[in-house]
């Protein structure tokens, strides 16, 4: 498919839909991702973007709209779409009673690979991830992130020209979520295989090529991490005052300067030249019937973060946990992957 | 290797090779059969009247019920296994993987029955133990009704786990599917004689028809041929048509519930 841009784009979506019961999950989204590019969905827990993975990796039945994905459409040619998609879960998906070797095997028997390509791909692919020492051990000895580097090689056995990573590094301590990420470069620069994955995590959401913001099942912003935090405008300046609201009503009156109130109740101005503005702000508090105390000020350029508040009005935080998560706890207490009794 | 085939393969030489790996579990397995027959049967078998004449201990009339039980719960579990693996197990990575949804509930019962028939084989070693002896042309026939009697517990499985989302409901199936099977089958005391209601629901359980033909086939030569026959629910051949006609009951919905997609 080739779009007005000249570009191929390997998936795109036309007003997907998907309804649980009453709930919509997914409020007629539309975007498509371009070959070889990374593409972010960001959003806090339960904004729809675990349930647009699994429309488009045909785990779910779209209530509406249309998606196609290298070409298929996945609600009509699932097999296809299944064939040229690799699919990184949230979970991990491996069973840890068996070793990473047969776990490979078992994928490319899925998979159809024949016992040549295996060989020859699975070396190549488990090097790539710095396993193959591990390679006969059972899955359960593995840490969490070796887990993880064993489901990207497994995802790609089969040569897909997608990648879907759901949270790929959730769970995960900073320094492996590093890690999961040199790998991930790695590969795209290796080979061309287009990525789309879901994140909460604002740092992670920079390694994407394009994100597109999501809240409450609608996209509410597709752009380029450095033109989405354009959109903030300028820097964002953060104050502890003696009374933040007089300081901000003096803001306004003075500066014509409107301002916003951050998660720990700081009192936070977007504003281009942030350096410049800071004495006047100090000067303008310091005047007047009552002057305000500043006990702090910050500097800095805008984060991603700023921008998801700009547009949606609220902080990504981590939700209540839902029975999901709290089976998944329970899951890791009595150890994992269906135990028989 | 047709990529059915392959599927079918992958699943069911996965549970077999998981099963293999973990043999603490197979031994903490056998505890609740052992229990049963040397100490329920054990304890309970001196106050009872005597059976067949007295040429036959409640140990050995429980015996195959106890076979029967094993393969019951051994199949349902495994079954049953695929509402946590679905979610956070292997069977995700089944389920987007290009293959037919039939041929992967397919495998999963081929590979919970052929578990469940492999644990009623280690309680059916302990024969001698009992005073029961069990040639090999008796050992086969077990085997085979072991593994109908698996394949239709473990189709019962899968249909009872094919919608479910969590392991919630797993109380219920137990007690209000499992146990009353189980105690309705005939295993732990002889379905002749009993009050009509009882007769009645045991005459649509599907395991009353395993228990049975197991009955017949592992006491012959133990037990006088009359005092088997007074035992005889069915012949066996009516039990084992009863059964297959239970396993397609069974087999047919669940396999369509499992392959439809969310």
């Amino acid at each position: 498919m080739v779009n007005s841009h000249g570009h191929m784009d390997t998936i795109q979506v036309n007003k997907l839909v998907r309804n649980f019961d009453d709930f919509r999950a997914v409020n007629e989204i539309s975007f498509e991702v371009h070959e070889s590019e990374i593409f972010g969905f960001l959003g806090p827990n339960g904004a729809g973007k675990t349930t647009t993975i699994n429309m488009l990796c045909t785990l779910l039945r779209p209530t509406g709209g249309s998606a196609q994905v290298n070409g298929f459409d996945v609600s009509s040619q699932q097999s296809q779409v299944r064939s040229s998609i690799g699919i990184i879960f949230q979970d991990p998906s491996l069973d840890e009673e068996l070793t990473a070797h047969e776990n490979m095997r078992f994928h490319a028997m899925l998979y159809d690979v024949s016992r040549e390509d295996f060989k020859r791909r699975s070396e190549e692919l488990i090097e790539m991830v710095d396993l193959t020492d591990k390679l006969g051990d059972q899955v359960r000895t593995y840490s969490g992130g070796m887990k993880r580097r064993l489901e990207i090689a497994r995802g790609l056995l089969h040569r897909p020209r997608v990648l879907f990573l759901d949270e790929p590094t959730l769970g995960l301590d900073p320094q492996t979520r590093r890690h999961i990420w040199q790998y991930l470069r790695k590969l795209r620069e290796q080979r061309e295989v287009t990525m789309f994955m879901t994140t909460h995590y604002m740092d992670e959401a920079e390694n994407c090529n394009r994100i597109a913001i999501i809240d409450h099942g609608e996209i509410v912003a597709i752009d380029t991490p450095a033109n989405l935090k354009e959109r903030v405008g300028g820097d964002i300046i953060t104050l502890r005052t003696s009374d933040n609201e007089l300081a901000s009503e003096r803001l306004i009156q003075v500066h014509r300067v409107e301002t916003r109130t951050g998660p720990e109740g700081q009192l936070i101005v977007e504003i281009d030249r942030g350096d410049q503005f800071i004495p006047k702000i100090i000067e303008t508090f310091s005047k007047g019937s009552k002057p305000i105390e500043v006990q702090s000020v910050s500097l800095r350029q805008p984060t991603l973060e700023d921008v998801f508040i700009k547009l949606t009005g609220h902080a990504i935080r981590e939700e209540e946990a839902d029975t999901k998560s709290q089976m998944r706890q329970r899951g890791r207490m009595f150890g994992r992957s269906g135990r028989r009794p | 290797m047709n990529h059915h085939l392959k599927t079918f393969y992958t699943i069911w030489s996965r549970d077999i090779i998981r099963f293999s790996r973990n043999r603490g579990r197979i031994v903490a397995s056998m505890a609740t059969p052992v229990l049963f027959l040397f100490v329920f049967g054990g304890g309970l078998g001196p106050s009872m009247a005597p059976m067949a004449g007295g040429s036959l201990s409640f140990e050995q009339f429980m015996f195959p019920g106890v076979i029967a039980m094993t393969v019951l719960f051994t199949a349902v579990f495994a079954a049953v296994s695929i509402v946590w693996d679905r979610e956070f197990g292997f069977l995700k990575e089944v389920m987007v993987a290009p293959v037919s949804r039939r041929v992967v509930a397919l495998g999963k019962v081929a590979g919970g029955s052929t578990l469940a028939m492999f644990q009623g084989l280690l309680i059916l070693i302990l024969a001698p133990l009992l005073g029961i002896s069990i040639t090999f042309e008796q050992a086969v026939y077990l085997l085979l009704l072991m593994l109908l009697l698996a394949g239709v517990m473990s189709a019962l499985g899968i249909l009872v786990a094919a919608r479910q989302r969590s392991m919630e409901g797993f109380q219920v199936i137990m007690n209000f599917i499992m146990l009353p099977m189980l105690f309705l089958s005939g295993a732990f005391f002889p379905l002749t004689g009993v009050p009509v209601w009882m007769e009645a629901l045991a005459n649509i359980n599907p395991v009353s028809y395993g228990v049975d033909p197991m009955r017949q086939v592992a006491l012959r030569g133990s037990v006088p041929e009359a005092f088997l026959d007074a035992m005889r629910l069915h012949p066996i051949a009516v039990d084992v048509v009863v059964m297959l006609a239970f396993g397609a009951i069974f087999l047919v919905p669940a396999i369509w519930l499992f392959s439809k997609q969310d």
